[in-house]
Order: C-alpha cells, then structure tokens, then sequence
C-alpha cells in the first residue's frame, strides 16, 4: 500500500512527515509525497487509522489517499478532498470522476482526448486497450492502466546525502594522543560499519580539533582509493597524528568522512601482481612519517626545458602507465644530479681547466661545451647558464654549469 | 597388487612453491627475484645506467618498483629517457639520512606487490655505512625472499656481502666522445659471485 499527501506549497512538510512513517519516500511533484506504508498495519492498524494518523502528524490541511499502486494514490490525493482510502480492487471505481487533466499524461495527449471527448478517468478507462494502443501506442495503454488505477512502478526515491560524521564535546580536555585515537577507533568503527551497510567506501576524511587556547587543528587524508578499513583508516590517522601533533589539550573532536562509491576492479590473472592500495597507502604513510611530506611519490617529468623539472605525484594504480612486453633497450646513459647544485671554483681560460668543489676537484681533461640555456626570463624562477660536460683525469664526468647572472659555477651532477 | 595398480595412482596434490621468473637485464644475465643482489661501481662507471635499464625492465612488464635514494640523486629526466615508467616507480627521497633509507626499504621490501626494490646508498658517508650492523641487512634479505622482490642495493662500495645472493660490480673502460658531445660510457660488468661467468663489456650512450 503507498500513501500520497497533498498539499500545495508545503513540500518541507510534507516530506517530513513522510519520512515519519516510511524510509522509501518520492517526490512525485512540488505539492505531492508518496510514500510506501506497506508494514505500519502492526503500528497503527488497517490503511484507515494510518490515514488519520498522517492526518494529525501533518498538522496543516492536507489531502491523503491510500492505495495499492504509487499512481492511483497520487491521483487520489489529488482528486479528492481530505482522507480518501481506496482499498484493493476498487480503484478504478474510486478514480471514474477525476477530471482528466489530473492524469499527468502529456500535453499533446491531453489535447486528443479533448478532441475524443474524454473529460473524466471513468471515460478513458472505459476505452478498448487494443484500440488505445493502435492510436496511442504503449504510452497511451500505461495512461490508460493510470487512469484504471491498475499501473504498476517503483518509487523513485529521495536520495538523502547522508552525513557521515562523528563530534564529541570533551569534559576534561585531552593532552595526550593515546586517548585520542582510543575515540578515533570508536567513530571510525561507527562510520565505517555506516558506510559499509550503505555499500560505500571514503576517499577523504577530515577530522577537526579544537584545542585549549590555541587555533583549531585540521587534518585531512585524501586517499588515493577509496577504502573502508577501519583499522588501515585508524593506523593512517595516527601517523599523521604523530607527525602533526596538536599543539594544546584537545577540547571537542570532529571527524567527516567522504562518502563514494566503492572501487570495483576485476583482477586479471595474467597481471603482474601490484601492492595493494590499503597496505602501500600504510607503507607511504609509514614513510612520509619517517622521510617528510613530499618525499614519497611517483615523479612527473614536467613540460619544460627548465632543469630538473619534475612534481612528485601518488603511486598510480594497477592500470597505470601503458605496458609493454619487458623488452630489452639499450642501456642509456643516466645522470646524477646533486641538490641543491655544488658550488665550485673552476678556472676558466677559453674552457674549464681546473675545478675545485666538495664533489669534483683535480684538473679537467677534457671540456665539451658550452651550451647555454635560459628560460622563464620574466619571472623569478629565471636561469641562463651556460653548460659544460667535463672528464677529470680520475675518469669521473660530470655536467657543471655557470650562472650568467652571477658568474658563479656549480656542478650540477655527474654521468654514471 | 599395488605394483598392478601403481600407474592408476592418483597424482601428488601437495601445492608447488610459485616459480618467480627472474627479470631479464641488458647485459645478458637474469636478475633474481626473492634475493638481494649487490651493484657496486666508482663514479661514471656505468653503475647507474645499468640501474635505470633495470628499472626499465621491470616497470615495462607491468611491475611496479621502488627506489630508496639517500642522496636524492635521481634524476626523472634520465629515468624517462632510459624507458622507466615512471607512474609505476616509488621514489623515495632520504635528504643523506641512511637510517630513513633502510626503514624505508625495509617496509618497502615487506609490503609487497612490488617487483624491484631499490636501496641507493651512493654518496652516503663511509663511516655511517660502516655502522650499519650485517643484521639490517640479513632483515631485508628475508624480507625479499618472503615477498618475492628483486632487491638492489647500489653504492660505491660493496655493504650486504655474505647477503647478497648475486654481486656485479661495473668499471669504467673508456668514455665515449664525438667531437664536441659526450656519447657514452664504456663499462666492464664482472660477476663477483658466479663462478666462471665471464666478464660482460657495456655501453651505455647518451642518444
């Protein structure tokens, strides 16, 4: 059985007291809520006593029509003034004198059956199918079966966007992490188990705390998959924690979490096999804790003739990257590069002839350059260099370059 | 009767130990997964060349890598000339802290999943490697062998020893020029742990 309330301009209302009664509520239009109350007989007894019960739930006048189908329900209510109950069977009957303008069917349609003469239900439900379906087609038959009060759908239900958070005021303020995470482990349990019975996972969590004296404290773990392991979530969290303590007893603590849609991936038997994105996301966090922030990531090799040009991003995942067949190339020459640059001494005739540095000293064997290269001359990241590659004579190469700014020398890595 | 009977016997079910091919390298010899292998070489040996083509291998046939570098001395721009696909390489940074570097290859090496771990210890000072107790690196020779891993460690000089199941260690030959540009390395491989494996001679050029 579903119930349909009625009344224009109302649709807070409406829709609050629907969710009253029943989780599975439609909008079926600005003036009207339908709603599924199959089950409240054992609450409230037969469809009668639930319809005066929705009455006095409401409070403000409303119209409300109980029946076996979404469609004969919106129409009641619509149609018929105050509490109209329709039991099972009798909804065509109950339906006949509606004015046909309150069928919702399209506009062109409507205009055709002005021309047919058709002004009431009863009228249109009297119509043979077959003819109705050779001029209408299958639309003009589920209007018709509307109009019998016989049609059968779902109800499209609100989607509610869930608020998945968890804050607690503390009595005594908390100076200490292990009692911290103590109640981090129990909303993150709660959440979790939240979002696991809606079968959705977090990508993102928040958590916010308001510390004595002091500015709130704010960490945010965006996540590279998104994932439901309360255990993982909690370890993730006491890294960061550990890393970024808060600075002052902690006073209220909130914590939010993202809801998505679980990632959904098909394992291929003949793949390499990759880390697993809730234990590598645990091992980066382990390292970021150790090496600092920044650190840990895959490099990028950015656009640009600017030199060492690279972003560091997150691991990608097991499709990352296009996959060849292993073959052998030949090898490449590779750099090293320091960072910062050393600074060197070199002298400097027509080339390189001597340098001195903590990583390179002795005389230069043999100087292949220069090659200038200059960039980004309009801002502040600017460089204009000139390169050399150099031998020194125990056989080491390295590339040093000289800033045509400041005429200063550096070598900027070696050849291996 | 059984002796009748011994060709109907039904076959052994006991599961067989998964084999982990090893990975191919440039120079003509495989690289063996579940163990540690030593890369050793001075300065423009080669040693870090050889290293990239490694990389290139492995990040080619799908498998992702790891690469602990203490000095951060990678360079991407080398990396992705060499092949590597870099969206599967773990880069980890150690700003010259060797105690980060081995925690961190050490939870790299035991999280697995990943096909190559690299520890890089060039340029790290003598005396910190020399305190490094051969316990740490028994810890990540187990910690291969249980994940499947091809675990690298390069540097100047050799650390693991009685660890390391595979030992190369690369000498510069001959530099390579071309008129005014640098064309390469010329490089000698010498196995040291493989009885009567021949010396293998390498290139490694720039373009």
């Amino acid at each position: 059985m579903f119930a349909s309330i009625h009344a224009p301009g109302n649709l807070p209302i409406l829709l609050d007291c629907a969710k009253r009664f029943s989780p599975l509520v439609e909008i079926t239009s600005p003036d009207i809520v339908t709603f599924d109350i199959r089950g409240l007989s054992r609450a409230y007894g037969e469809p009668a006593k639930i319809a005066s019960e929705i009455d006095r739930v409401i409070g403000i006048p409303a119209h409300i029509a109980i029946a076996s189908n979404p469609d004969a329900a919106v129409c009641a209510a619509q149609g018929i003034a105050g509490i109209c109950v329709i039991s099972p069977g009798d909804e065509g009957q109950a339906l006949s004198g509606l004015s046909m303008h309150l069928l919702g069917c399209p506009a062109e349609m409507g205009e055709l059956f002005d021309l047919w003469g058709i002004r009431t239900f009863g009228q249109f439900a009297a119509l043979p199918a077959t003819g109705v379906a050779v001029r209408l087609g299958g639309e003009g038959v589920y209007w018709q079966r509307v109009a019998r009060g016989t049609a059968r759908r779902q109800l499209r239900l609100v989607e509610e966007k869930a608020d998945y958070s968890r804050e607690m005021e503390l009595e005594d303020p908390i100076s200490l992490l292990e009692p911290l995470f103590f109640l981090l482990a129990r909303f993150l349990i709660e959440l979790c188990a939240e979002l696991t019975t809606r079968s959705l996972a977090t990508n993102e969590i928040r958590l916010r705390l308001t510390l004595e004296k002091k500015a709130e404290h704010l960490v945010t773990l965006r996540l590279p998959v998104p994932m439901v392991d309360q255990k993982a979530l909690l370890k993730l969290l006491e890294l960061e924690l550990s890393g970024q303590p808060p600075g002052a007893a902690i006073t209220k603590i909130q914590l939010t979490m993202e809801a998505v849609k679980p990632r959904v991936t098909q394992e291929d038997f003949f793949a390499p096999a990759y880390p697993s994105p809730e234990k590598i996301e645990l091992t980066i966090a382990r390292i970021r804790n150790c090496v600092g922030t920044g650190n840990v990531g895959c490099p990028r090799v950015l656009d640009t003739h600017k030199p060492d040009g690279f972003v560091m991003e997150a691991l990608g995942g097991p499709l990352a990257g296009a996959r060849g067949s292993g073959s052998l190339n030949d090898v490449r020459l590779a750099f090293r590069r320091f960072r910062p640059p050393e600074k060197a001494q070199v002298i400097s005739e027509s080339q390189p002839v001597h340098i001195m540095s903590a990583v390179a000293r002795g005389v230069v064997e043999i100087a292949k350059g220069p090659w200038f290269t200059s960039g980004n001359w309009w801002r502040a990241d600017a460089w204009n260099r000139e390169e050399w590659d150099i031998a020194l004579r125990s056989g080491a190469l390295y590339r040093i370059f000289r800033d045509l700014h400041t005429q200063a020398w550096f070598v900027e890595g070696n050849y291996d | 009767m059984p002796s009748a009977l011994a060709a109907l016997e039904a076959p052994s079910l006991v599961p067989q130990e998964p084999v982990l091919a090893p990975f191919p390298i440039p120079i003509g010899v495989n690289l063996p997964r579940a163990a540690l292998t030593e890369l050793v070489g001075g300065i423009s040996s080669g040693r870090t060349s050889l290293l990239l083509s490694m990389l290139q291998v492995v990040t080619e046939q799908g498998e992702f890598c790891a690469l602990v570098d203490v000095r951060n001395t990678f360079d991407p721009e080398s990396g992705a000339a060499a092949g590597i696909e870099l969206s599967r390489l773990l880069w980890v940074r150690c700003g010259g802290n060797v105690e980060h570097a081995l925690k961190a290859a050490d939870l790299l090496v035991r999280a697995g999943g990943f096909g190559m771990v690299v520890l890089d210890v060039s340029g790290a000072p003598a005396s910190v490697m020399r305190r490094i107790p051969i316990a740490s690196w028994f810890r990540l020779r187990h910690g291969a062998e249980h994940s499947g891993a091809a675990l690298i460690v390069t540097g100047e000089h050799i650390q693991a020893g009685s660890c390391a199941k595979l030992q190369l260690t690369i000498y510069p030959k001959e530099i390579l020029w071309s008129a005014k540009l640098l064309r390469g390395i010329r490089s000698i491989a010498q196995f040291s742990k493989r009885r009567g494996e021949a010396n293998v001679c390498f290139d490694s050029r720039s373009r």
